[in-house]
């Protein structure tokens, strides 16, 4: 039999999962949810003496099923903000209604059922479900199989771009980037000092001036770059201190 | 307690999944509404399956998860390719079986 | 002979099918072919009459079988011909007044470019007509009968370039088509009594018919024949028919078209022999038109439309003959055929002076053309004496008869139809006279550019002929009831009975009225100057003037009712029956329409859909178990 306060948890866990998924508005916090709402599923099942079911559900549903929509997610748009407002007269309210009245009908099935819980379940453990996939249900697995190939070969069809213009080859590449005005040699690396080498350095050019454009926009504009005037008057300190005459400084 | 609460969660879990399908414009979210309703028929079925007392209600829901998988792998491509076409993933945009 | 007598009805026919394939090439002889085949008709029921004379009375009759017509079912009709007394009577009249009005015409429409077209019509009308009175069911006599009416309504419109003379063309028409509804009506009954609508069979099984049957069909066969012979309440149409040419007024509408109503009654004496309250409608009908018609005739100037009532009146005495039964029908007949002579002369005289007199026919106009004029003078005096009734000649013979036999009966009925009959007589006196007055005599009161003159010989032979059967045929056949004797196999033996005022005093009182008619127009016409404008009317000679109001009457009672009916109907036609199958396919259109907003192209409605769907199923199915 199932504790009960495994089964009050699941459910309510469950159930507030499932209404984000009516009601967030970010879809990144739809599919957190949707992970929640897994997770508690796979509880379910351990509770229900399918510990294998249980694992799979983790490792299936929540680790790769639930990783490509959000993959997905990301594509497509991550930072969408949806709006909850319905643009369809009436199908909120029917929706609504539909969906309390598919739960009612189902409901009223299930009560209707007179259930004997068997006393001693069969063992849901891998050898014991490994035993049935592979004895009476091996066509299926088979079967199986060649769907998953489909899949994915199916996904690779779907997603195929054929090629309208040939590629564009580096030199082609070059080429339009100096017609730019680009310049054409490489832009310069942040810059090395003894004591700092991080990203966010400028460089020095031979008169001693950071280099603007070697340090990236991003830092600069989050304000996280490094002052290099500091390094590039430590280093004459240094130096002098070294006994390097004036003119090689 | 009982398994069969366990079907009676899956029953609401379905319904939400449904409303999701229906509310929801965003092709993704509504798709995991589906996924929902496939993960609430897979509690039904291995609740029942501890009820009778064998493995074959696990049997199925294995099944099911693997087809699940399969679909949402077809179905994001299909996403994904509406998407370059159209730059939306509104389930409004595409009307042109309006009559 | 009596057998090849379809040729009767054949010769004409082709000619007319002939003169109207033949086109312009044949208008130079076309109307001697029509004259021929008139001619060729006269010789075959001249032929048919004489076979007949040499057999003894009790076989004259030859029955004459053409083919099986129609073969349905219980319905089998077989087109015959019934050459007997009172057939064979009808075919020399309608031949012989017929061909004299063939050569008239050759002259009288001398001048009109459709001349061939107008002989063709006319053959087509004996065609029909013979067919009428030969045939030997009623069925066929049905098909001669729109015959004449399809032949007189090409024939009164025949210069329908005047939109008046179409319009009585067809008003001619229409009146026919009303009484036709009796004679079909008639037929239906006939066939359910009967089970047949030969002579043979309706005639010969009539007296073991219920009477309220055989009245039905009386009456039913008298509402045809007064619509085709222009008895009250269809006479509207007579008087405007004079729109056709005035050989065809003489031949139609004087002589045989409008007589083929009395051939009816007549011929289905057996029926009425059943119903004698049919046939005392029949003799009211008859005593109704006389009257009528003699009144009107007082006040009309035109002189074709005077001798059109004319005419609508003499043949109120026919029906009134033979709505007496037996002792009328003799004379009914026997009137018909002298009216025939000597009304189809005066139309053809009258027709004499209006060529002479340029096409006028204002009588206003005329006067003193007896000198001008001598021939038609004289036709047409003698014409004038027959319809008086002025011994020996022909109508006081035929008419003097009907009299007589109009005061034979008990109760109101001798009084009632005599006295009208012999006030009929006294009127048509006075109205003939003025007729003939204003016509020929006084002074003449022509227009400046009138020069009359007699009408050539084509025109003055057929009118002498004519003018010698109106004068002597009345005595010749009144001689030793020689045509009683003649017709008696077929209306019956000729009873005699006696009527309540005895035979001299009524030829006496019939004498004296003839006298104080002719005197009386004697002294307004003829000692008196006609006025050119008509002097305003008195109300009498208004209502008489405005034919007592019949087309007012018509519109009100019929048309303007029927009118209303038609848009009724039309518009519950538009309304209702289109309307429904408009509005339905309307409907069909908006539900469409309708549906079309549960096609949005958005998948979360198709979805919305699809889960009621689910839902629904599921409740049923859970509700039902």
């Amino acid at each position: 039999m199932i504790s009960p306060v495994l089964f009050w948890t699941v459910a309510i866990l469950t159930v507030v999962a499932s209404l984000a998924l009516l009601f967030a508005r970010k879809p990144v916090h739809v599919a957190v949810a949707v992970i929640t709402a897994m997770v508690g599923l796979a509880a379910a099942y351990v509770g229900l003496e399918a510990p294998f079911l249980g694992i799979v559900q983790i490792v299936v549903y929540t680790g790769a099923v639930m990783m490509l929509f959000v993959f997905v997610l990301m594509l497509v748009g991550v930072d969408q903000r949806e709006s909850l407002k319905e643009t369809i007269a009436g199908q909120k309210w029917m929706a609504f209604a539909l969906a309390i009245g598919l739960g009612a009908l189902l409901v009223s099935v299930i009560s209707r059922l007179k259930v004997s819980v068997a006393g001693n379940p069969a063992s849901g453990e891998p050898e014991a479900i490994a035993h049935q996939l592979f004895g009476p249900y091996v066509l299926v697995v088979e079967t199986l199989g060649f769907l998953l190939v489909t899949a994915a070969v199916g996904a690779l069809v779907l997603t195929h771009v054929p090629r309208l213009f040939p590629k564009r080859t580096q030199k082609e590449v070059q080429a339009a980037r100096i017609q730019a005005g680009a310049n054409p040699v490489n832009k310069t690396f942040p810059g090395v000092y003894a004591r700092h080498n991080a990203l966010d350095a400028a460089a020095l050019d031979p008169d001693g001036e950071p280099i603007e454009e070697s340090v990236q926009r991003v830092l600069k504009i989050r304000q996280q770059t490094v002052d290099t005037i500091q390094f590039r008057d430590e280093t004459r300190h240094r130096r002098r201190e070294l006994g390097a005459k004036e003119e090689d400084q | 307690m009982s398994p069969i609460n366990f079907v009676y969660l899956a029953a609401v879990l379905f319904a939400i999944g449904a409303a999701t399908v229906l509310v929801r414009r965003n092709a993704i979210i509504a798709f995991m509404g589906v996924e929902l309703m496939l993960n609430a028929a897979n509690l039904a079925l291995v609740s029942f399956s501890r009820i009778q007392g064998n493995v074959h209600g696990q049997i199925m829901a294995f099944f099911v998860m693997v087809v699940a998988a399969a679909e949402v792998v077809v179905g994001l491509a299909i996403i994904i390719a509406v998407f370059r076409a159209r730059q939306t993933i509104s389930l409004d945009d595409p009307a042109e079986l309006k009559g | 002979m009596l057998s090849v007598s379809w040729l009767l009805i054949a010769i004409p026919l082709a000619s007319f099918f002939v003169l109207m394939v033949a086109g312009r090439r044949a208008d130079a002889w076309g109307h001697w072919v029509g004259v021929a085949a008139s001619t060729a008709s006269a010789v075959v029921g001249i032929g048919a009459f004489f076979a007949l004379v040499g057999r003894d009375a009790s076989e004259r009759f030859e029955a004459v079988h053409l083919f099986t017509w129609i073969n349905g079912g219980d319905l089998k009709v077989d087109a015959g011909l019934l050459l007997d007394p009172l057939s064979i009577t009808f075919v020399l009249l309608i031949t012989i007044v017929g061909t004299l009005i063939h050569i008239y015409s050759v002259a009288y429409m001398a001048h009109d470019a459709r001349r061939r077209i107008f002989f063709a019509y006319l053959n087509l009308f004996i065609a029909a007509m013979l067919l009428l009175v030969t045939a030997d069911s009623f069925l066929l006599l049905f098909v001669g009968w729109e015959g004449v009416g399809v032949a007189s309504y090409l024939l009164i419109g025949f210069w329908n370039h005047r939109p008046a003379y179409a319009t009585a063309a067809n008003k001619a028409f229409v009146a026919n088509r009303v009484g036709d509804v009796g004679l079909i009506v008639a037929m239906g009954l006939m066939f359910a009594q009967f089970g047949s609508v030969g002579f043979a069979e309706v005639l010969g099984g009539a007296s073991g018919a219920s009477t309220a049957m055989l009245t039905a069909i009386g009456l039913m066969l008298l509402l045809a024949a007064t619509g085709k012979s222009a008895q009250f309440p269809l006479q509207s149409w007579l008087g405007d028919a004079m729109a056709g040419p005035t050989p065809v007024s003489a031949l139609i509408h004087a002589a045989t078209m409008v007589t083929a109503g009395v051939y009816l009654v007549v011929r289905a004496g057996a029926i009425y022999e059943g119903a004698p309250n049919a046939r005392l409608v029949v003799a009211i009908v008859g005593a109704i038109t006389l009257l009528l018609g003699a009144l009107i005739g007082t006040a009309k100037d035109d002189i074709k439309k005077a001798l059109a009532a004319s005419t609508m009146s003499q043949i109120g005495y026919m029906m009134l003959a033979a709505g007496l039964g037996p002792i009328g029908y003799a004379f009914a007949i026997f009137h018909l055929v002298t009216h025939g002579f000597f009304k189809a002369g005066m139309f053809l005289g009258a027709g004499s002076v209006m060529h002479g007199m340029d096409d006028q026919v204002d009588m206003r106009r005329f006067g003193a053309l007896r000198s001008a004029m001598v021939i038609t003078w004289v036709t047409f005096g003698l014409g004038w004496l027959a319809i008086l009734g002025v011994p020996p000649f022909s109508g006081f013979w035929s008419k003097d008869k009907i009299i007589e036999a109009a005061f034979v009966g008990d109760g109101w009925q001798p009084w009632v139809f005599g006295l009208s009959a012999l006030i009929g007589a006294g009127v048509t006196a006075f109205y003939m006279s003025r007729l003939f007055f204003m016509t020929f005599h006084g002074k003449a009161r022509w227009t400046d550019d009138q020069h009359p003159h007699e009408s050539p010989l084509l025109m003055t032979v057929p009118m002498m002929v004519l003018a010698v059967g109106s004068a002597f045929l009345g005595l010749f056949l009144a001689v030793g009831n020689r045509f009683q004797n003649w017709l008696a196999p077929v209306v019956g033996e000729h009873e005699h009975a006696e009527p309540v005022l005895s035979v001299p005093v009524l030829t006496t009182a019939t004498l004296v009225l003839v006298v104080l008619g002719v005197g009386l127009a004697y002294l307004m016409y003829l000692r008196r100057s006609v006025p050119i404008e008509p002097p305003p009317p008195s109300l009498a000679v208004l209502v008489a003037r405005n034919d007592f109001f019949q087309d007012s009457v018509n519109r009100a009672a019929f048309q303007t009712p029927g009118t209303h009916v038609t848009r009724t109907l039309v518009y519950a036609d538009a309304a209702i029956v289109d309307g429904a199958v408009n509005k339905q396919a309307t409907a069909i259109a908006s539900f469409g329409q309708a549906s079309r907003t549960l096609q949005s192209g958005k998948v979360r409605s198709y979805a919305l859909i699809m889960l009621a769907g689910v839902v629904v199923l599921g409740a049923i199915l859970v509700m039902g178990s």
